[in-house]
């Protein structure tokens, strides 16, 4: 059975180049873990207007959420880009395998009618 | 899969115009090259701040006041977000700034010039950063998808920048013979350091060859320098100025400018640590990180109580 999901310690980074806390160098990172004055990286999220969705913009160091926010604010909407903010601790975050890309997306591959082209009708149809 | 495969895959896909994502295979010469020129960037973008913040508390009016320091801020984001971009690439934050802060990381030789009158700042925008934005345009396109993004949303913010740069000395222009005179003395002391921000010739430069390949950059440091010198030699008409270098001359043949050569001498000399303001630049940022340990000692403090109050709650 293939394992589709991995961890991501630094939201995009993969794991055995994280630094810091992976279950490679769990001992080391105790140590370092201390002495790492970085706050904690988040993923921000943004509502540019009532009505769509929250999108990922980036991310930022800050002590905890709401600062996370406070600082998002000043970085990602100094010009009305956004009504709205999430943010995400990037140690959270769960991706897919991009090296399991092939097998994990192939079941879609060749389902060619669940498109509407799929078909064919006659001109004489209207408003389909 | 052996080395050889993986990097023929990734050449493919660079070749196919697909970007590199964090998490894709890449091989560690290109992680290498990118941390080395997103990072490089990012303390440009920090560095450059201090020419021009400077100037805020001296900016000849209130609404100057306010476009310099929106400006200066604009810097510090654009900072930012490079240096998340960098951090994709998996190096940690603090590592970075250490490299700035111990000189083992450069930044542009630009910013070790000083700004001796207010017509400067309004010669850093439209020259320095028109330098920049054809740079940055370029990298729009580039392969690493996290510096591509990071671009885009930059050279959204920059052309504001450009643009209240050339009013400054549009003003200026139309001012009294100093004002005038200031104009074209802050011309002629930017205009040979913003060709040296392209960097050494093609046949020069060691990055190249490499970078071109794998579509980190997409224009040669000598074609993005001649575009910069085709059109400043025009818009420079618009101010009533002159650009200080007799050679300049257009080419009916080529069709584009021809100039004089960059003093390489001084450019080496600058980007070695020797320029006029090197030393002053890398006191005020390791200074500014410094005297700024509280303020991060203090908010992780503070959000250890917040926390702890809100698990009692």
């Amino acid at each position: 059975m293939n394992n589709f999901s991995r961890k991501f310690f630094y939201g995009d980074i993969p794991e055995d180049k994280a630094g810091g806390a992976s279950e490679k160098n769990l001992k080391v990172s105790a140590a370092t873990a201390i002495e790492s004055s970085d706050w904690p990286l988040w993923e921000i999220f943004i509502r540019s207007k009532q009505g769509l969705d929250h999108k990922h913009v980036g991310s930022l160091h800050a002590a905890d959420a709401q600062m996370a926010i406070e600082n998002a604010r000043d970085v990602y909407t100094r010009r009305m880009e956004g009504i709205s903010i999430w943010v995400v601790e990037s140690k959270h975050i769960r991706a897919s395998n991009p090296d399991d890309a092939e097998n994990f997306y192939q079941p879609a591959e060749d389902k060619v009618y669940r498109h509407p082209t799929f078909y064919d009708l006659p001109d004489a149809v209207k408003h389909m | 899969m052996s080395v050889q495969e993986l990097e023929k895959i990734f050449q493919a896909k660079i070749d196919d115009e697909i970007k590199i994502e964090p998490k894709d295979w890449m091989p560690e010469k290109y992680r290498y090259s990118l941390i080395r020129q997103v990072s490089q960037h990012a303390h440009s973008e920090i560095v450059g701040m201090l020419p021009e913040g400077n100037w805020i508390t001296r900016a000849p009016s209130l609404k100057r006041k306010a476009i310099l320091l929106a400006k200066v801020q604009d810097e510090a984001g654009h900072g930012l977000y490079l240096y998340s971009a960098t951090e994709t690439l998996g190096v940690t934050r603090e590592q970075t700034i250490n490299d700035l802060h111990s000189g083992k990381a450069k930044y542009s030789s630009i910013f070790n010039y000083p700004t001796l009158t207010w017509a400067d700042i309004g010669a850093i925008g439209w020259l320095v950063d028109g330098a920049a934005i054809l740079n940055q345009v370029m990298l729009t396109r580039t392969s690493y998808g996290p510096y591509a993004r990071a671009m885009v949303r930059i050279c959204k913010e920059e052309s504001f920048h450009q643009r209240q740069g050339f009013e400054i000395l549009l003003v200026l222009s139309m001012g009294s013979k100093e004002q005038r005179e200031m104009c074209q003395d802050a011309i002629d002391r930017w205009w040979w350091p913003s060709l040296m921000m392209f960097g050494p010739h093609d046949s020069e430069s060691t990055h190249s060859d490499q970078s071109m390949k794998w579509k980190i950059k997409r224009k040669s440091n000598d074609e993005l320098r001649q575009s910069f010198v085709d059109m400043i030699a025009e818009q420079v008409k618009v101010l009533g100025m002159k650009l200080p270098d007799s050679k300049l001359k257009w080419n009916e043949k080529s069709g584009h400018h021809d100039f004089g050569e960059i003093d390489w001498e001084e450019f080496w000399s600058v980007v070695k640590g020797n320029g006029p303001c090197n030393r002053q630049r890398m006191e005020a940022r390791r200074r500014a990180w410094e005297e700024g340990q509280w303020v991060r000692e203090a908010a992780a403090a503070y959000s250890k109580k917040r926390s702890a109050r809100q698990q009692a709650a």
